[in-house]
């Protein structure tokens, strides 16, 4: 099984580096195609590059060599290149302290290849940083959509594209921009009382109705946050609602499009 | 339906896999990689060229500065993003905590053991970017161990803790300072009469020789660098960590 010119062998054996890259290329490529949640894909994301960063250190390597720092020598400011000069000095007016040397091409083995090391370097340092944007990426998702999981997201997403182009009127009356004027400003209880003092005492804002089962809890919160005016007294009404986490399950949400730009509707609910 | 991915993905590692048959043998010094007359060039010349014992740091900073200069603009912009992404969006939840964070006193034993190691790290993380022209290192590296430091702090204490020491204005400043330094000593050496990044031609204002010109703009380089990922990375970990708060502990 492992004798020479047999496919086991020269890959498990005489390639067992190309081997692990290739595996653990897959493992990361399953895991970005199959995977549904979104941080899932990025550790699969990091594995792939994990490989290819072997792939590449794997070239570099020459048998017999050294890393790619020079040795003593070599070393352009050692003894060597120092008695070099010194021997050059007999002669030279110019007295140079040093007189580092060319290397011979067949010298050139005695050390790796530096430019797969030069390349991974900046590689890996960029693809921490690139993953901490696509971290970032990922926590405002779950902030604004309660989910990283893939599916759940299309179904919400979905939902609100259905949500926009339903009524026009919606699009007009609530600009985007709202809920992120409103998150600026930490809002503590005793100012939410002073600003909304009817809605605060109005029993609507306990959220009576289904804040149990996960399927409504995903529509409504999603409602909350398109129907950002007609909801931001309440959502912030009590100091309890503002606080606890079932707060936003109110129940204008559980209903269609056209309640969403009405806060007259809701508060006759 | 999972399965179905597993199609694409067996038939990428069949042909990779296959292909691997032909990739030279572990370490043959015969291979069109270590052949090429790039790397012989670097691993000959360098010691001429630059008088820089650590063939990588050369190659980095000098050989392929254009480059590098870009990776750490990416670096940069990553930072930026994130900030921009995360900046005020906690919310209703700003300032709350959450049911799951507790309040916590740091531990005694945890900050005086990290009031020992911080300074040991940062000087450290100045020894590896400083002697990274004759030892491993270099600006990558020592950057990134300086940015650990800061975020021991904030693992072992709280994110207000380390925020005192590295505020996020303060952070982006020495990330900006970085790319300046970096773009500065390219547009120098322009201005004396080279190419973008053509350290040679710094002899004018260093009193050295060329060789050992491009063997300091190195050194001014790396730090750049070392700026830039420092704050970088901790502004990755406050903003990610706090999810753009900056206040609490992890």
């Amino acid at each position: 099984m492992f004798e020479d010119g047999t496919m086991i062998n020269e890959l498990l054996i005489e390639r067992l580096n190309y081997f692990i890259y290739v595996v653990l290329l897959l493992i990361g490529l399953h895991a970005m195609i199959s995977k549904r949640n979104l941080i899932k894909k990025l550790i699969g994301m990091s594995i792939f590059q994990t490989a290819i960063i072997l792939f590449y250190v794997s070239i570099a390597v020459k048998d017999e060599a050294t890393i790619p720092i020079y040795k003593a020598e070599h070393d352009p400011h050692g003894a060597a290149s120092k008695a070099a000069a010194l021997e050059l000095n007999s002669t030279d007016e110019a007295k140079p302290l040093y007189a580092p040397a060319e290397l011979q091409p067949e010298e050139t083995p005695q050390y790796a290849n530096p430019l797969p090391h030069v390349l991974m370097l900046t590689a890996i340092v960029v693809g921490v940083a690139t993953l901490g944007l696509a971290l970032a990426l990922c926590l405002r998702i779950q902030q604004g959509y309660g989910t990283v999981e893939e599916d759940e997201l299309l179904v919400k997403i979905e939902r609100a594209d259905a949500r926009y182009s339903q009524s026009p009127l919606a699009k007009v009356t609530t600009p985007r921009r709202r809920p992120a004027r409103r998150s600026r400003k930490p809002r503590t209880a005793a100012q939410a009382a002073r600003t909304s003092p009817k809605s605060a005492s109005s029993p609507k804002s306990t959220g009576p109705t289904q804040t149990k089962s996960s399927a409504p809890k995903t529509k409504t919160t999603q409602a909350v946050k398109k129907s950002a005016p007609a909801t931001r007294k309440s959502v912030a009404s009590s100091p309890k609602a503002a606080n606890k986490k079932p707060a936003p399950k109110k129940s204008p949400g559980r209903k269609p499009a056209g309640k969403t730009s009405s806060p007259k509707k809701k508060g006759a609910e | 339906m999972k399965w179905i991915s597993l199609v694409p993905v067996i038939a990428v590692g069949g042909l990779l896999l296959f292909a691997a048959q032909d990739f030279p043998e572990w370490g043959d010094p015969q291979s069109p990689a270590s052949q090429s007359p790039v790397s012989s060039h670097f691993i000959n010349n360098t010691g001429v060229d630059t008088e820089v014992p650590n063939m990588v740091t050369a190659v980095l900073a000098d050989y392929r500065g254009f480059d590098t200069m870009f990776e750490t603009v990416v670096v940069f912009i990553a930072g930026i993003a994130v900030l921009a992404i995360l900046k005020g969006s906690g919310g209703r939840r700003r300032g709350a905590r959450r049911t799951y964070e507790v309040e916590a006193e740091p531990d005694l034993i945890v900050t005086n053991t990290v009031r020992l190691v911080v300074p040991v790290i940062q000087l450290f993380a100045f020894y590896v970017l400083a002697h990274g022209h004759v030892s491993p290192g270099g600006g990558f590296q020592g950057g990134v161990v300086m940015g650990a430091s800061f975020i021991l702090i904030a693992l072992a204490w709280d994110l207000d803790h380390a925020l005192v020491r590295m505020t996020l204005p303060r952070c982006m400043a020495i990330a900006a300072a970085g790319i300046i330094i970096y773009g500065g000593i390219g547009f120098l050496s322009m201005f004396l009469g080279g190419e973008f990044l053509d350290y040679a031609e710094l002899e004018r204002v260093l009193p050295v020789s060329r060789e050992m010109a491009r063997y300091h703009a190195m050194l001014g380089v790396e730090v750049g660098v070392g700026f830039t990922v420092t704050s970088i990375m901790f502004a990755l970990y406050a903003n990610l960590s706090s999810e753009g708060r900056l206040k609490g502990g992890l």
